[in-house]
């Protein structure tokens, strides 16, 4: 079970928490401009990287508020958690866990 | 019933150099990657194949799921390939010449609540106007096709009846691998092993080659069916696809003498079993809620499962976890699959089959092997195009497709 540091609460256990996908996807600023291809990106597709990735958490179980995390989707390690309307924390390279990079399979692991 | 295992294979593939240059290159040497490649080759009449597999061939989803084979899909066009998927499967180990141990023995999904009940009876009607055998239970002819199920009201989500379709079944995964792999090989489709796609090689928009951890092989085409890292590899040709990768867990027990006749699957309680031949208890259940590519997940996922199995099977509460282990799975917002073009030219794809790809391996094969062939889609998965997601012809089996899929 992942231990996740709520901004609010400090580290608490995953099953208090709700997932809430990417982070940082905002309305359309004019939803009238946009066509098709738009309306599908910004309703169906969603980053979906071998590494370091911001997504949205609820501490449903807890304070109840959203938050967001940087969080590494192969190690499943947190790099950051921050508030909402905060911006993503520009975490520079060497400071990154060295699994933090997207790694290459060699390393470990199979499809 | 151990005995009744084939033995275990001596080498039924060769291991080839690759060649400077295929006709197809197939991604993934998984159940779909070798499914598409033997129907290319058998179907198609176009040999010069090779599948690359970045580790071990089947060593993904192929040697990790829970392999049942069903095809009671609410909408039209999921029941059509699904449906495909099973007449495909109960030729197959014939037309493979192997006995892969495919064993019909139907699949209930259980009804808990009265919404279940009359989903469930609105889709056993759907799957009979579509030719899908099924039917509906009572909770007395659920007691009689699985007597270890407890039917009684002192569970917090009593058993208020089932769908039932016999023709469902499970079967043995890794020789389903095996049987394909060794047709291909047969009929000269290199399977190429410890090969890593590390890029794709393009001229203008249309693709020509990959590179690889073992060179640069070129490709008159190239079909992708590396399911969970689908979206890593699409980045590395330059398009985007609608896919959340996510750790699914699944488990077994020790080895039980047959106590389980059936392969029983529940929504509402969420947890499906059945018994393999072998003799152990295989459960699975839903994914882990976190995008993710560590094939494992957490704990409370396997417990909430292992919950559910026993209140419904009680005698399963003295059995022992042997194994859980997770695998990674494409899901679609749709939770249905994406074989397809792509916007790069002879590049395509066969991702998004999510929790149930098994089922699909053969179908899935065949309308890809058809699709990369002649460069159309077939009519079975023609609904299953990359661009639903802007057309809006969504196939939104969520809740629809008789488990949370």
């Amino acid at each position: 079970m992942l231990s996740i540091p709520c901004p609010e609460c400090g580290p608490r256990d995953e099953i208090e928490f709700h997932y809430g996908g990417q982070a940082h996807i905002a309305y359309p600023e004019d939803p009238h401009a946009l066509d098709d291809r738009g309306w599908a990106e910004y309703l169906f597709y969603r980053d979906n990287p071998k590494g370091l990735f911001a997504e949205r958490w609820q501490h449903a179980a807890g304070c109840r508020k959203w938050f967001n995390a940087l969080r590494n989707t192969w190690t499943y390690e947190f790099t950051a958690t921050y508030r909402v309307g905060e911006p993503r924390p520009d975490i520079p390279a060497e400071e990154l866990p060295s699994a933090a990079t997207s790694p290459s399979s060699p390393t470990g692991g199979t499809l | 019933m151990a005995d009744l295992l084939p033995e275990h294979p001596d080498f039924l593939w060769r291991n080839p150099e690759p060649k400077k240059s295929y006709d197809v290159i197939i991604v993934g040497g998984g159940g779909h990657g070798l499914a598409t490649a033997y129907y290319l080759a058998s179907k198609h009449g176009i040999t010069n194949v090779a599948i690359l597999e970045r580790g071990w061939l089947a060593g993904g989803n192929m040697a990790r799921n829970t392999t049942i084979i069903r095809s009671n899909y609410l909408w039209d066009e999921s029941a059509a390939i699904y449906e495909h998927s099973l007449k495909l499967w109960e030729g197959l180990p014939e037309e493979l010449e192997y006995d892969f141990l495919f064993s019909q023995r139907g699949v209930m999904n259980l009804a808990h609540t009265l919404q279940d009940v009359r989903e469930s009876k609105r889709r056993v009607n759907a799957n009979v106007l579509n030719g899908v055998d099924a039917e509906w239970l009572d909770p007395q002819q659920v007691k009689e096709v699985c007597p270890i199920i407890n039917i009684g009201d002192d569970i917090r989500y009593p058993v208020m009846g089932a769908t039932y379709q016999p023709r469902a079944g499970i079967a043995k995964h890794d020789h389903v691998a095996w049987a394909f792999a060794r047709k291909c090989d047969e009929m000269g489709v290199d399977i190429i092993q410890n090969c890593e796609v590390t890029g794709f090689i393009k001229d203008g928009n249309r693709v020509t080659g990959v590179e690889t951890s073992r060179g640069r092989i070129n490709a008159g085409k190239v079909g992708l069916a590396v399911a969970g890292h689908s979206s890593v590899l699409a980045d590395l040709a330059g398009f985007k696809l609608p896919i959340q990768s996510h750790p699914l867990q699944a488990l077994v027990s020790e080895l039980f003498e047959p106590v389980h006749p059936t392969v029983v699957m529940s929504n509402h309680v969420h947890v499906y079993v059945s018994q393999a031949h072998k003799g152990e208890l295989v459960m699975g259940a839903g994914i882990d809620s976190y995008n993710g590519y560590g094939q494992r997940g957490a704990f409370h996922v396997v417990e909430e499962q292992l919950a559910a199995a026993v209140e419904l099977f009680p005698i399963f509460a003295r059995a022992h976890l042997l194994r859980t282990w997770g695998g990674i799975v494409d899901t679609t917002f749709d939770a249905s699959p994406i074989v397809s073009d792509t916007p790069i030219n002879e590049l395509y794809v066969n991702c998004g089959w999510g929790t149930g790809g098994f089922k699909g391996t053969p179908a899935s094969g065949y309308t890809f092997a058809h699709t990369i062939a002649t460069g159309e889609a077939h009519p079975l998965n023609a609904p299953f195009a990359l661009d639903r997601f802007e057309t809006g012809h969504l196939i939104d089996e969520h809740g629809a497709a008789a488990v949370a899929h």
